[in-house]
């Protein structure tokens, strides 16, 4: 059973490489989607609001991974 | 079946690029298994793994078909941002130095001793070579399926340009192995992944909004908005990376 968890470890790879960066983006999906529902449901332009929290977390992991 | 050019040719520029990638870095393995442990083994991995990724395509393609498209856009996209974002998290801290850029020729070397110091080749089966091979193909097998469903994303007619995008990438790669013989490290890697990164998290984003009912401006053609605003931070973040990296070096000096 080792190469399946071997498989799925690299699955799981795929997606997750730095653990916080992975957590953020998962935490603003859910915001945003909460919004969705309760706030951005009428305002134009509200995936504006996705592409912003999503650049502000790419632009804070690689400044903070920069500083170490 | 109906293909939406205003999604067609950045599906299928983004699925031939990232599956490039990804066959490159299979490419390399294999090899170095043909090479160290002989070209019969080698090739019955690759092709084993081939004929198993083909079933996972023919069994997971129509039932991907029958779910909801706005649930499917919401769960592929994503996973394809994290996906995307991470390669273009990587790409942006390789192009400012702070963590080295990969290198083919490395890898093959790499590859080659480890194969070597795996013990002598048998006159039956190799599984040393047939595993090494199988895995490798498999892996990145399983992340190009991955990126043509996600491209693919927003409607059953961009699977085909997303398909034809990872099959002509699967295609050139085999060419060049086959006349060039040796890892493709001139291949500017990190460059595509960059540039995948982008049009991955620029889908992700699109193929979320939309699973979420978010509205666009410009609609769909906010891909192209996307893509651009991503180029943008991407580029303004490798210069914050390097003046932040140059800081903590000069400090250290101190």
């Amino acid at each position: 059973m080792r190469w399946l968890r071997t498989i799925l470890e690299e699955v799981f790879g795929l997606f997750v490489d730095d653990g916080s960066f992975a957590i953020a983006i998962i935490v603003w999906l859910g915001i945003t989607w909460f919004l969705s529902v309760h706030i951005l449901a009428d305002i134009r332009w509200s995936g504006v609001v996705l592409f912003g929290g999503l650049v502000a977390i790419l632009i804070e992991s690689v400044t903070r991974r920069a500083r170490q | 079946m109906i293909v939406d050019w205003t999604h067609a040719w950045p599906t299928m520029l983004a699925a031939f690029l990232a599956s490039l990638v990804e066959f490159v870095e299979a490419l390399t393995v294999v090899l170095a298994v043909g090479t160290v442990r002989g070209w019969r083994g080698a090739l019955i991995g690759t092709g084993s793994a081939l004929g198993l990724l083909l079933l996972i395509v023919l069994a997971l393609g129509p039932a991907l078909t029958k779910i909801p498209l706005g649930e499917v856009q919401l769960v592929v996209g994503g996973l394809l941002l994290l996906f995307g974002m991470r390669w273009l998290r990587k790409a942006i801290l390789r192009s400012a130095g702070v963590i080295p850029l990969h290198d083919e020729e490395t890898a093959y070397a790499k590859e080659t001793e480890s194969l070597r110091r795996q013990g002598g080749i048998g006159r039956g089966w190799d599984t040393v070579a047939i595993a090494t091979s199988f895995k490798i193909t498999m892996l990145e097998g399983l992340e190009v399926i991955f990126i043509v469903i996600a491209v693919g994303a927003g409607g059953v007619g961009l699977l085909i340009p997303a398909s034809v995008g990872a099959v002509a990438a699967l295609l050139l790669v085999v060419v060049l192995g086959v006349v060039v013989h040796k890892p493709l490290s001139t291949v500017p890697e990190n460059t595509l992944k960059f540039i995948v990164g982008v049009l991955l998290s620029a889908f992700g984003a699109f193929w979320v909004g939309e699973g979420m009912g978010l509205s666009w401006p410009g609609d769909d053609w906010s891909i192209l908005g996307l893509t651009l605003g991503f180029l943008v931070f991407a580029l303004l973040s490798i210069q914050l990376c390097r003046s932040r990296a140059t800081a903590r070096a000069s400090l250290a000096d101190r």
